[in-house]
């Protein structure tokens, strides 16, 4: 008898635990930290040069959540460097952004999960005309 | 009889217990892409036309 009065309360102290974890669970992710606002203010900036990139098809969005130089040809030569620097920084920003959303929330392993879901939702909300990247290859939103 | 019941909660509790781990495990995707729109929309500056009104509007109301 006693064991079970034991258990019963132990039952609803669990049953009180997954509650609380269930109300935990249904809140936003964390990105309100110094380190993600800078990654956005940085991103930001950069988007003024990256734009007319994506307009123009030489920039996409690759699924991997990182961007990509797609047509190089539509690159004049001398600018290609200053582009090639362009996407690295980027794709550095994101990379960190993807990284630091994942440890903001105490779960560094949900960096992939991050980078995949940002990746889907990068491509969902492209512009008309920027190009991105699908399962079958690059098609034009 | 008793044994066999407090065996029976005790193999709830353990079943409980590992939903527990598990749910705490799992990536919260419907957030995670909430927290993604909210960036992409700051760095994209897709909200910069639609600011917030002071009324309280809703923010996709239409205009004929």
């Amino acid at each position: 008898m006693n064991i079970l009065q034991g258990l019963r309360v132990a039952l609803v102290a669990l049953l009180l635990g997954l509650a609380t974890l269930a109300f935990a669970q249904q809140g936003d992710l964390e990105i309100n930290t110094p380190a993600i606002a800078a990654l956005k203010q940085s991103m930001q900036q950069r988007h003024a040069q990256l734009a007319p990139l994506y307009a123009s098809g030489a920039v996409g969005l690759a699924r991997d959540g990182t961007v990509a130089l797609r047509d190089a040809s539509s690159v004049p030569l001398p600018q290609r460097a200053q582009v090639n620097t362009l996407i690295a920084a980027e794709n550095a920003d994101r990379a960190a952004l993807y990284r630091e959303i994942a440890r903001a929330n105490g779960r560094p392993e949900w960096e992939s999960d991050v980078r995949n879901t940002f990746a889907q939702r990068w491509i969902e909300r492209a512009q008309p005309g920027w190009w991105v990247q699908g399962p079958g290859g690059w098609v034009q939103k | 009889m008793h044994a066999r019941t407090a065996l029976a909660v005790a193999a709830a509790l353990t079943l409980v217990t590992a939903g527990c781990v598990t749910i705490n495990i799992y990536f919260p995707a419907a957030a995670a892409e909430k927290a993604a729109d909210r960036i992409i929309d700051e760095v994209w500056q897709l909200r910069e036309g639609a600011k917030p009104e002071a009324g309280g509007a809703p923010a996709n109301g239409e205009r004929q």
